[in-house]
């Protein structure tokens, strides 16, 4: 399988990902779709790496799911946090800044 | 058709089989069931890719660690309001209408592009590269991930902490 083989299930998935977040209500389902996409951008860079013989690909996809691992972390503490305060996990209910 | 082949298409079945799971089901937990899947999914292709380091991170990290804490950020916010897992979506063909212009002209360029056919020999083993990377050229961003980690881990365990 060639480079673009890789990088088109790449796009679809960042697609899939892209819905997911535009149309979740919950804001544990928008961090789902944040994940996917995320993930997308690791297929990506490690298929970049590994066509073109360069390992710095690679470490970026090291950081890039360390990174992630925080994101989630402190994504769910917010989360959290909303729902002691609201009552609420969705991201429709939090309309403080509405005038 | 190669095993390559086939390994390929059964692992971008599963992987966007499961993608679409996770944004169309109407249950939450199930929704993170089929995330796990997608995520196992991905480090199946790191290992086409000959990624074995990174197939292994990607489980532990992402299949294990990740899934594991959604679960339990599910389980605190929903308990609370009952057995209402069931979580809906809106907008959804404006949703679908956007993704499906942004995969079309992602497709398109990548139709277009200049891409190579074939695996270039990394020289040595991955790992051992990736290894040596982060110990020389990567080693400040390295370093700098540690504080990161920590700081999150820090704000995480402070806003979600006990009520007082």
């Amino acid at each position: 399988m060639g480079l673009s083989a890789y990088l088109a299930l790449a796009a679809v998935i960042f697609s899939i990902g892209l819905f997911g977040v535009m149309t979740r209500r919950n804001a544990v389902g928008i961090l789902l779709g944040i994940e996917l996409m995320l993930n997308a951008v690791n297929i990506n860079l490690v298929a970049f790496s590994r066509f073109h013989g360069d390992v710095t690909g690679m470490v970026l996809t090291v950081f890039a799911i360390c990174i992630t691992v925080a994101e989630v972390a402190l994504g769910l503490a917010i989360v959290i946090l909303l729902f002691r305060t609201r009552r609420t996990a969705m991201a429709d209910h939090v309309d403080w800044l509405k005038g | 058709m190669t095993l390559e082949v086939v390994g390929f298409w059964v692992l971008a079945v599963l992987l966007v089989g499961s993608a679409l799971a996770v944004v169309l089901t109407k249950n939450l937990f199930h929704s993170v069931l089929w995330l796990a899947l997608a995520l196992t999914g991905t480090a199946g292709i790191f290992l086409m890719l000959e990624a074995e380091f990174l197939a292994g991170v990607q489980i532990l990290l992402y299949a294990g660690g990740v899934v594991t804490v959604v679960v339990f950020a599910i389980v605190v916010t929903e308990r609370l309001v009952g057995t209402r897992l069931a979580h809906t979506s809106r907008r959804v063909l404006a949703g679908g209408a956007v993704a499906a212009v942004f995969l079309g002209v992602m497709l398109d360029i990548l139709a277009r592009a200049p891409l190579a056919p074939v695996m270039v020999p990394m020289g040595a083993d991955p790992t051992k590269l990736i290894g040596m990377a982060l110990m020389t050229r990567f080693l400040l961003p390295f370093e700098l991930l540690a504080v990161l980690l920590l700081v999150s881990l820090l704000a995480a365990s402070y806003l979600a902490r006990p009520e007082e």
